[in-house]
């Protein structure tokens, strides 16, 4: 076996072994479940709180309109005097609607007041005022002679339908979802340099440490142990990333079954046709949309920019981990590196989703020390190919540029021990 | 006699601070080569070109007649000073990865553990992580897997450090026995008895230079500063010390006797020990008369000193 492969297999090995790596391998999912299912369930406890909220409006004016709903509950005080009613709704309700006896009933438009000392709900505050709104409406309408009623049904709601100059269907939401996927794989490309960069600094700082460094490196080159150790890490998260991807496949079918089932058992009798119809076409709609998706350029530009994206950054981890003699010493090195990350997750999200093809976009997807992240949320947009190319060059030219840089700085950090090194050092350790 | 290990003219600077100048050394195959020097001499830059984790600025290493090659891992078993071993790893597999990466095959390796694990009655201990043993017994391993690959060359530095006196023995006893099968070793040690008692040769370095290289028995020659210790059992002391002060310099001295009535340091200066004798014997009974040849220590600190 050679060296290298040896290297690989022990810091592999040594991954995948660590308590931590086998916790969070198998727990990960479940707390991303676990934590799914508890906001559900927490959002769904909230709704089954009952809100009641009175009413004081002696004209009558909104009198029907107030209408109960899951999680309000209205109750007309009309007839109480207003200090009463205000009294008593501050006692027992969480607010009150007061409606004061106007002459034209259009000023209620500003003088209906909401009374309560917590801050409204966003969704209850909107609705308020299209009740009011529409009452309002519906009353002027009538006093300019029009009946609301007629108004009502010629009103028209549009959709319109999107189709292409081939010919083909349109879809709609499409760039949503592109988006979404785009974002999606940036974010786990981002996510995975974090964790998995650390991982080989921390590496790298622990066989400084325990001086175990000077035994390996008169077997093998500084230059074979950093990648091997880059590698082998990356291969145990990629295992991870395989582990959780199963198991959260595994999880979810089992978890939609039984609540599925449930489901099921309750709307059997009532299966529709209709249902049918609509559950049909949405299979077929997904099978369209998953054609508008360039899904193998998706993935294979996801194995190519991660690639290039880990290592680039990971010897940038191993190249701080062999300058510093502990973690807390790295700080002052890592922030330079998280910052082009971060930067790409935000221009990505708000360059990309405005316009993918956009000057900003098109820069940030060729430099690349971002481009691992901003490309991967073009592509489902469709890059030209130069764009990626060129892309793919640089940020592979980078890498090994940075890798010869990363085992200078590798060979020299690693037998230093002692004190923090300045920016200066590093800089003259290139020159050894 | 070939050598094992040639030095030429090595250079090797940091930056501004040159930490060898101009080192040139050469280790005889099958001996025990004694590198000393103070701290911060140079040795551990020296013994990491050998190794080959650094490259020299200027100059040439040849192992065994060879100019130096990434292959030459092989041949040599390196235990640095600061020892370390992965402390999480099973020491099983510890030493199979280490035997691996110079160069053995999973069977060899394996074959030549259970070797040493039953010399050193360790057997118990290939399933127990690093961080389990004592730093004793963490040592133990760090020596078994320096030799493991059979090295032509052992370099060594400071390798009794951490052992108790039991175990230094064992391992240098097992130095030695590996000296005699045909190992060169190249010891680097502030232990100058052990360097007295194991070294055939030595080599001083101070402040990045070679200052004295030989064969043990000639560097004390070259150092030896005709001085003898006489022990004399006489009745006119006075006599023999206005003789002696005549023709030598002399020192008050001290050592284990029965009854001498004088015990001096005498310099012999431009005259032959059996003058000195001559005159002795006209006052008395000579019971001492010991030529003192400079330990490595007297050496070492003179050299240094200077």
């Amino acid at each position: 076996m050679s060296v290298l492969s040896l290297i690989i297999k022990r810091e592999f090995i040594a991954k995948v072994r660590n308590k931590s790596f086998i916790v969070m391998t198998f727990l990960g999912p479940l707390l991303i479940v676990g934590m799914t299912f508890l906001i559900a369930y927490l959002s769904s406890v909230n709704k089954g709180d009952i809100k009641t909220i009175g009413v004081h409006d002696s004209a009558n004016v909104f009198v029907n309109d107030f209408k109960n709903s899951e999680d309000i509950k209205y109750v007309n005080l009309s007839n109480l005097s207003f200090d009463k009613a205000k009294d008593s709704s501050n006692n027992a309700f969480e607010g009150l609607i007061y409606v004061p006896e106007v002459q034209n009933i259009s000023e209620l438009a500003t003088k209906t007041t909401y009374i309560s000392d917590d801050s409204p709900k966003m969704d209850f505050l909107m609705n308020l005022q299209k009740v009011i709104d529409t009452k309002l409406n519906k009353e002027n309408l009538k006093k300019l002679g029009f009946d609301a009623d007629t108004i009502e049904k010629a009103k028209i709601k549009s959709e319109v339908q999107f189709a292409k100059f081939s010919g083909e269907d349109g879809l709609k939401f499409l760039n949503e979802i592109k988006i979404g996927i785009g974002f999606a794989f940036g974010y786990l490309i981002m996510m995975f340099i974090i964790i998995y960069g650390n991982m080989v600094m921390r590496s790298v700082i622990e066989e400084k440490t325990n001086r175990i460094i000077e035994i390996i490196i008169s077997s093998v080159k500084p230059f074979q142990l950093m990648m091997g150790k880059i590698i082998g890490t990356s291969l145990a998260g990629i295992l991870q990333f395989l582990i959780w991807i199963v198991l959260g496949v595994i999880l979810m079918f089992s978890l939609s079954a039984v609540l599925g089932g449930q489901q099921e058992a309750v709307a059997t009798a009532q299966v529709s046709a209709e249902q049918a119809e609509v559950a049909m076409s949405f299979v077929d709609k997904l099978q369209l949309y998953i054609a508008e998706i360039p899904v193998a350029s998706i993935l294979i530009g996801f194995v190519i920019f991660f690639i290039g994206g880990y290592f680039l950054y990971s010897s940038f981890y191993a190249a701080i981990g062999a300058a510093v003699d502990s973690e807390t010493d790295s700080q002052q090195f890592l922030m330079p590196i998280i910052m082009p990350l971060m930067l790409a997750v935000y221009v990505g999200f708000l360059t990309v989703m405005n316009d993918p093809h956009g000057t900003v976009a098109v820069v940030f997807s060729l430099i690349p020390l971002t481009s691992p992240i901003v490309m991967l949320m073009r592509i489902p947009f469709g890059v030209p190919l130069w764009q990626l190319t060129l892309s793919v060059v640089l940020l592979y030219g980078t890498f090994i540029f940075v890798v010869w840089f990363a085992a200078k700085i590798y060979r020299v950090g690693i037998l230093m021990y002692g004190k923090k090194p300045s920016w200066k050092e590093l800089y003259k350790w290139l020159k050894y | 006699m070939s050598n094992i290990l040639e030095v030429q003219n090595v250079v090797k600077q940091y930056g501004d601070y040159t930490a060898l100048n101009n080192v040139s050394l050469q280790v005889p195959k099958g001996s025990i080569y004694g590198l000393l020097g103070p701290n911060g001499a140079g040795k551990t830059s020296l013994i990491r070109i050998i190794n080959q984790i650094t490259m020299p600025d200027s100059g040439i290493v040849f192992l065994d007649g060879e100019k130096l090659h990434p292959e030459h891992v092989k041949h040599i078993g390196y235990m640095p000073e600061e020892r370390g071993l992965y402390k999480t790893m099973k020491v099983g597999e510890q030493c199979l990865y280490l035997a691996q990466l110079k160069g053995m095959s999973e069977a060899e390796a394996k074959k030549q553990l259970k070797y040493w694990f039953e010399k050193f009655e360790i057997q118990g201990w290939w399933d127990k992580k690093i961080q389990e043993l004592s730093k004793g017994m963490a040592q133990k391993i760090q020596f078994i897997v320096t030799v493991l690959h059979q090295p032509k060359l052992l370099i060594l530095d400071e390798p009794f450090s951490g052992f108790d006196p039991v175990n230094a023995n064992l391992i240098k006893d097992e130095i030695i026995e590996l000296n005699k099968k045909g190992t060169s070793v190249i010891f680097s040690t502030h232990r100058m008895e052990s360097v007295e008692e194991m070294c055939d040769y030595i080599a001083l370095i101070h402040k990045s230079n070679k200052l004295i290289e030989g064969k043990l028995d000639d560097v004390k020659r070259q150092h030896r500063t005709n001085t003898y210790q006489v022990g004399i059992v006489t009745n006119n002391i006075e006599g023999l010390m206005l003789q002696l002060t005549h023709k030598f310099t002399l020192n008050q001295t001290n050592f284990k006797s029965l009854n001498d009535d004088l015990k001096l340091e005498v310099h012999l200066g431009q005259y032959h020990s059996n003058d000195l004798l001559s005159i002795l014997t006209q006052f008395g009974q000579v019971t001492h008369f010991v030529e003192k040849i400079p330990t490595v220590n007297d050496i070492f600190i003179q050299t240094v000193s200077q």
